[in-house]
């Protein structure tokens, strides 16, 4: 048994692994030789030695900073994200006037509009997290709202000749039927939150891993804006796991 | 007009529909009547596009007759939804529900107590032969098991009239019979009234009281023929004489029609 998962686990991500580790070698060899200047194109070693050096101030300062913005982001982003997917799948009203605003809000340029959150909230936590909430609840609504809308036309039907009300049907049918749909928003979301915190922070802030990339880019430091990357990309990577890993927990029994 | 579906369970006048097309409507039946009284096992056959699903769906309230009455316990009814149990061709069992879950459906949209009813529910699944099986999944069952438990929620709905499409239609063979057995087994104690929609004329023989054709190309009314073969009766009874004679008498009107 073992030996099988092992056996799947090499044929998934052995490939993967392998380039991963020719590219690394690649990398170092060519830094190392002096192909590239270190400034522009630190070493992998060099970055993780930087990892190394700023490890207290990386991991118990800045690494909690962002992590704190993206939780909060997210989870308002969910909050409201679901709000307004139910109300549009409820109220053709609703959906008519917020649709067109809902793609709008994604269209604006995130860098352009982040200073202006700026000035409404200040250098506070707020100002980031609304850079957070603006890409991260897009993809929340949108998946809710398309999944609630998912077909099951003839559960629907089925509920309906037992006598079954509106608010039935959507508990009993629609709900379930959305959530694999609501899942694979929640992974886009997350990753995007991410994403929104370090603008946010690149922006203007005192804090946090996005705050501190910018701070040693300025100081030419390349390693170790390279290491706050490598954090920022493996926070990434991790929420998205977690997600992933709910989606397998509730779905183990929802796909045929 | 009144009165006269007055001992039946369902019972349906002139009933016609036409499909709401955008450029050309298509009649789908017209004129149909036909009744059933309680305690009655009643098929439909019909040639493919004869309407036979249009005519449950009509009945159980998801459409509305182009015009015609559909009298349900005596009663005209406009507002159907709720009043029949229907089963359709699809076992439409929901995937993220336990048989168990699944048979109990109908019983979280009344206000019925559901911890009441699970001891019934238990005592029928073993006489579903669905013992041991209240906490799978639909996708773990077989075909024959699926179209139990489809069966046993639509009997859960507690309506006395059940619409039955095509219940076993996906079924093989000799899982097919094997259900005919079992539910001819079963009848006497269901106490439920039942119409039927099949293809296969030897189902409907075996199972039906009486069975109706409805209206083909060339003969646009409806024919009733009578099964008086006597309950209770069991899948051998498809080698008989008498049965082979309606086998013969039925395939004939049905040639006739096309």
């Amino acid at each position: 048994m073992m030996k099988g998962k092992v056996k799947k686990w090499a044929s998934d991500y052995g490939l993967f692994l392998l380039v991963i580790l020719a590219l690394l070698s690649i990398w170092e060899w060519v830094v190392e030789k002096g192909f590239i200047p270190s400034f522009i194109l630190p070493s992998p070693t060099a970055i993780w030695k930087s990892l190394v050096e700023n490890e207290q101030i990386l991991l118990q300062v800045h690494l909690p900073a962002t992590l704190e913005e993206v939780l909060i982001g997210f989870f308002l982003s969910i909050i409201g994200g679901v709000f307004l997917g139910v109300a549009m799948h409820f109220s053709r009203i609703l959906e008519k006037i917020l649709y067109p605003f809902l793609v709008i809000s994604q269209t604006i340029p995130l860098i352009a509009i982040s200073p202006i959150f700026i000035m409404w909230f200040g250098y506070s936590i707020w100002s980031k997290i609304a850079v957070t909430i603006l890409t991260a609840f897009f993809p929340i609504v949108v998946s809710t709202y398309d999944g609630l809308k998912a077909g099951g036309n003839e559960y629907q039907e089925l509920l309906l000749t037992m006598g079954a009300n509106r608010f039935h049907i959507f508990k009993k049918v629609q709900i379930p039927m959305a959530l694999p749909n609501f899942l694979s928003g929640l992974k886009m979301s997350v990753v995007y939150c991410v994403v929104g915190a370090t603008i946010g922070e690149w922006l203007g802030a005192s804090e946090g891993l996005g705050y501190f990339s910018r701070r040693m880019s300025g100081n030419l430091q390349a390693d170790a804006v390279f290491a706050a990357i490598f954090l920022l990309s493996l926070l990434g990577i991790v929420l998205f796991l977690i997600i992933s890993l709910l989606e397998k927990l509730l779905l183990k029994n929802k796909l045929r | 007009m009144i009165g006269l579906f007055d001992s039946s369970i369902l019972g349906i006048e002139n009933l016609s529909y036409v499909f709401p097309g955008e450029e050309k409507e298509k009649s789908i039946f017209q004129h149909v009547s036909l009744d059933v009284k309680p305690g009655e096992f009643v098929s439909i056959i019909g040639s493919s596009g004869s309407g036979k699903s249009t005519l449950f769906r009509l009945i159980a309230g998801l459409l509305e007759p182009t015009s015609g009455q559909i009298w349900i316990n005596g009663q005209l009814s406009d507002k159907r939804l709720g009043k029949v149990g229907y089963m359709p061709q699809k076992d439409l069992l929901l995937p993220w529900r336990t048989v168990i879950d699944n048979v109990s459906l109908p019983l979280e949209l009344t206000k019925e107590n559901k911890k009441q009813k699970l001891t019934e529910i238990k005592e029928w699944l073993s006489r579903f032969g669905l013992s041991g099986y209240e906490n799978a999944y639909p996708h773990e069952l077989s075909g024959g098991m699926k179209q139990r438990v489809a069966f046993l929620r639509t009997m859960m709905t507690g309506k006395e009239l059940l619409l039955l499409d095509e219940p076993f239609g996906a079924l093989d063979s000799l899982t097919k019979r094997n259900m005919h057995s079992w539910l001819l087994e079963l009848w006497g104690e269901l106490q439920k009234t039942v119409l039927f929609i099949t293809h296969d004329l030897e189902e409907a023989i075996l199972l039906s009281d009486r069975i109706y054709l409805l209206p083909g190309r060339n003969k646009p009314f409806i024919q009733e023929v009578n099964v008086d073969l006597p309950r209770p009766r069991n899948s051998e009874l498809i080698y008989q004489s008498e049965f082979i004679g309606m086998r013969k008498e039925l395939e004939w009107l049905i040639r006739d029609e096309r």
